[in-house]
């Protein structure tokens, strides 16, 4: 018996399901860090997580393209789907997953290189070697990311002399060079001020056309503003799972209410 | 009354902790001025640019040091050519691939720290013993039809051995260097659907690059320093050419000051020689420890701030 | 949806449906390159690992024919060698030499245990003696000395530094200590040749220059950066709660720094000793250059002493490979290095199992 929760939404017939997450569990050493989570997330939406700290959220994110795999200790079953396809399968490339599924961070961490030499990476690695295609998908990529105008004259310079949104924004662009199709964010503009948010708020907006994005967040306004589905993580469990519409307005189970309501967490 | 002589007894007997503390710290801090004053004042009169250009002399009771300068920096950059890159895979291994506490790991430490604390003459006669008879005679015997070359003492099995000796520092340095790159670089470099070897080839060695040349600073102080590894290995007593090949002999600075000062026909008449050769020796080292121990703490300023 | 915004077909998303590349063949032959690679470091890790190995076999190797009991005698022909200042050049005459050992090898003589324990070291007269005896006690004395003069130094100057020095006092001792432990030990060497020696002949009026006592003081500054390293890493651990717990109970500074520091740090104190016994046991270019190299067998210090280390380093040049004389220094050489992996060991065991679990758990 599995209770698998899908928004309950007219256009869920319309968009198809991106990922599908069945009976997700995760054990970090002694400890039961995701039980039993069952969720689809949607193509070309934004998926928010959302939860008190430690309730999982993160690491229930970094299942997502396997970044867990790295930390040991961590012990996984059961299955994240992507077009029909165990990402956890035998023989599955995490290489080529993260192409597919790219990250943003919680603290902007690009490289102590320059900006184009940051967002050209990925390519790179994956066997781009023609300039002028490079520097065309450089462009595009911070374009695409809202960064373009701001530092189109000095490509050259250290990533790191750039303040802490256009840090940010400059991973995005980073994770878009490499055209994948969802994109994972943790808490992307938990260390921003507020204007710095605001940017990268409207650039998610802008790229759900393109991509499935999912993103923890713990600011419930920001869940509110960039969302159509949202996940309410307690303790390791999914407690709802809904569009966000009705996570924020007519919760179901009572620790939603009292989260969202600001009662705790 | 008790208590009052109580307190005088306690307050005499920290005076005496103190001054015996605080002597011992006087004592090492008046060595160290006494040897290094000792040696400029006895070196630098002798020191000049002919006696760091010109060749011994006069039965070695005249000239410079050149050919020793020489034969030192040969030993020290074959020791580094080898011994760099194998102690930075290792530390890679340790730092990137294994995990900290698995038995590996700890079975390479425990052996990196017991070859920090073997002998250096024990260094020299496994030198003897594996280098030369087994690896220099072995080459022999199969390409020299048992002519003696490779089975003697030579430039090479004297590097060899003094890369095996720094082995640890390099290890040690190299490791505290890519413990330094932040975990989010290697995720970030990963969540872009990098390998682990990109990662590391792009990512990790680059930002420790520092780190890396610190410790080959400080295995080239080190091996410059050691002399007991190299006394039947391959440093000469006095070589009228400098070495052009692998398989020739060498003069060394260390190995030359101990000559001098021991078996110099004229002990009197070369003491300046000797002073000048010890202070170039220090100066050498410790150019090199004070440029290793400048990076590392311009290298740790650099990550502390996020 | 899906634009065509990809610069090349990697990248692309399009495709058949459910066809997502997990698997492709270039990530298949990626795959074994990383694995390779991987292998490949795993391999210079064990090769590290190894070389501790295979430095005990191939000492022990040389030294094996003395428990084996097949030595070469070749004395008579050592003498000639000995004369030469170079014996690099000299590949013709050590193949002679070979035939001539080979001729008198059945007339070695038994070189046992007795032999070995024996009062006299002349490896080089015609009826070479090869008794250790001389060069054990010699090495204890310099030993003795230096520890004698290192422990107190090293550890009293870590507990000033740790307890009760000003902070300008303790950023003159780490650069002092560092400064004295990056001196070649050939120039501490030289110092106590030239300075050292003729300073203590003048105020104790001894009748040699070099003798054992130069040579332990000398030694002394070598061991004098590794014990006041460690035992002042090992007073660090001590937690700030337990340094504390002692004021609050009245005790003055010196008391807490005597009576509660140093004996929680006392394992530490241990391990800094042990190490700096084997750094000492091992060092040879002080010993070489400021002991006087006499095999006595005396109990004065200051006379002169020859040390297992020094014998090596004095005599290995001038031996023939395969002879009884070169099999019995790789035979010290295989005890110098058993008693500093021992005491390697040792100390670990003292700093990992007595002084971290002492003060695991506690707030520091």
């Amino acid at each position: 018996m599995i209770a698998v929760r899908t928004p309950r939404m007219t256009e869920t017939a319309i968009h198809s399901i991106k990922l599908t997450v069945r009976d997700l569990n995760l054990h970090y050493g002694s400890k039961h860090a995701l039980q039993d989570i069952n969720l689809d997330i949607r193509e070309h939406k934004v998926t928010a997580l959302i939860g008190p700290s430690g309730c999982g959220k993160s690491t229930f994110l970094r299942t997502l393209n396997r970044m867990n795999d790295l930390i040991e200790g961590v012990k996984i079953s059961g299955e994240v789907k992507m077009a029909d396809r165990n990402i956890y399968a035998e023989g599955v490339d995490t290489v080529e997953l993260r192409k597919q599924i790219g990250m943003i961070f919680q603290r902007s961490n690009p490289f102590p290189k320059s900006i184009y030499e940051n967002v050209a990476y990925g390519p790179r690695i994956h066997g781009l070697s023609n300039k002028a295609e490079m520097d065309a998908l450089v462009e595009k990529s911070l374009r695409q990311a809202a960064l373009w105008e701001e530092v189109k004259d000095e490509l050259g310079k250290n990533a790191l002399a750039l303040s802490g949104g256009q840090q940010q924004r400059l991973c995005i662009a980073r994770a878009l060079a490499v055209s994948p199709d969802v994109l994972l964010m943790d808490e992307p503009a938990s260390a921003l001020d507020p204007i710095a948010t605001a940017k990268i708020e409207e650039l998610i907006y802008e790229l759900k056309n393109r991509y499935t994005i999912v993103i923890v967040t713990h600011n419930m306004q920001q869940a509110a503003r960039v969302s159509d589905d949202t996940a309410f993580f307690y303790m390791g469990k999914l407690i709802e799972f809904d569009a966000t519409e009705r996570i924020f307005t007519s919760p179901k189970e009572r620790q939603t209410e009292d989260y969202i309501t600001g009662r705790f967490g | 009354m008790s208590a009052g002589k109580r307190s005088i007894f306690r307050a005499l007997q920290g005076r005496l902790v103190l001054v015996i503390a605080g002597g011992s710290a006087l004592f090492c801090i008046a060595m160290v001025f006494w040897i290094l004053g000792t040696i400029i004042h006895g070196g630098i009169s002798h020191l000049s640019w002919e006696f760091l250009t010109a060749a011994p002399s006069g039965g070695m009771t005249e000239g410079g040091i050149f050919p020793a300068i020489i034969g030192t920096f040969f030993l020290v950059i074959i020791m580094s050519l080898v011994g760099v890159p194998f102690g930075t895979v290792t530390a890679l291994y340790m730092t990137e691939y294994a995990s900290r506490t698995s038995l590996m790991v700890r079975v390479v430490r425990f052996a990196v720290n017991t070859l920090a604390g073997i002998p250096g003459i024990v260094f020299g006669l496994f030198g003897l013993g594996f280098f030369i008879q087994f690896m220099g005679g072995g080459l022999d015997r199969l390409f020299n039809g048992g002519q003696l070359h490779w089975g003697q003492p030579t430039l090479l099995w004297a590097s060899l051995t003094m890369a095996l000796l720094t082995l640890p520092v390099v290890i040690v340095s190299v490791e505290e260097a890519l413990r330094t790159v932040p975990r989010d670089m290697r995720e970030a470099s990963l969540a872009l659907g990098a390998t682990k070897w990109q990662t590391i080839w792009k990512i990790v060695l680059p930002q420790s690059m520092g780190g890396i040349l610190t410790g080959a600073i400080l295995a080239v102080s080190r091996g410059a320093g050691e002399v007991a590894p190299i006394l039947f290995t391959g440093a000469a007593y006095f070589l009228p050419d400098l070495p052009n090949e692998l398989s020739d002999q060498f003069m060394e600075l260390g190995y030359h000051l101990y000559i001098m000062a021991t078996q110099s026909p004229d002990v009197e008449k070369t003491m300046g020689i000797q002073y000048a050769t010890t202070l170039v020796l220090l100066l050498l080292t410790f150019t090199l420890n004070f440029s290793a121990i400048a990076l590392r703490a311009r290298l740790r300023r650099r990550r502390v701030p996020v | 949806m899906t634009e065509p915004n990809n610069p090349r077909p990697d990248f692309s998303k399009s495709g058949p449906p459910g066809s997502l590349s997990l698997r492709n063949r270039s990530g298949r032959s990626r795959r074994f390159w990383e694995g390779a690679l991987e292998q490949g470091i795993r391999l210079v890790a064990i090769i590290c690992v190894l070389i501790i190995f295979l430095i005990f076999v191939f000492v022990f190797k040389e030294a094996a024919p003395i428990l084996t009991g097949k030595l070469q005698t070749t004395h008579a022909v050592v003498e000639d060698l000995g004369e030469m200042e170079s014996y690099g050049e000299a590949p013709e005459e050590t193949e002679l030499h070979v035939e001539l050992v080979q001729r008198e090898a059945g007339e070695g003589e038994k070189l046992d245990l007795p032999h070995l324990a024996g009062p006299t070291w002349q490896p080089t007269s015609l009826t070479p003696r090869f008794g250790l005896l001389p060069l054990f006690v010699g090495t204890l004395k310099v030993t003795l000395v230096a520890l004698l003069i290192a422990v107190p130094v090293g550890v009293m100057a870590a507990l000033y530094t740790a307890s009760f020095a000003p902070k300008w006092v303790k950023e003159i001792m780490k650069p002092t200590i560092e400064i004295l432990a990056g001196i070649p030990s050939v120039v501490i060497g030289f110092f106590a040749l030239v300075i050292l020696a003729s300073l203590l002949q003048s105020v104790f009026g001894t009748q040699y220059r070099l003798n054992a006592l130069v040579g332990g003081l000398a030694l002394s500054f070598a061991v004098i950066p590794i014990i006041y390293t460690v035992s002042e890493d090992a007073l660090a651990t001590i937690p700030r709660s337990l340094t504390e717990a002692s004021l609050a109970l009245g005790a003055t500074r010196f008391e807490t720094a005597w009576h509660v520091v140093l004996p929680a740090a006392l394992p530490g104190v241990v391990a800094a000793a042990l190490l700096g016994l084997g750094r000492a046991f091992g060092e040879t270019m002080i010993v070489l250059m400021a002991t006087g190299n006499a095999a006595l067998l005396t109990p004065s210090l200051v006379e002169p002493v020859r040390t297992l280390s020094a014998t090596i380093g004095a005599e290995m040049a001038e031996v023939v490979f395969g002879d009884t004389h070169y099999t019995v220094l790789f035979f010290i050489g295989t005890l110098l290095f058993l008693v500093s992996f021992a005491l390697n060991a040792l100390a670990e065991i003292f700093v990992r199992g007595f002084l971290l679990k002492r003060f695991r758990g506690m707030a520091s």
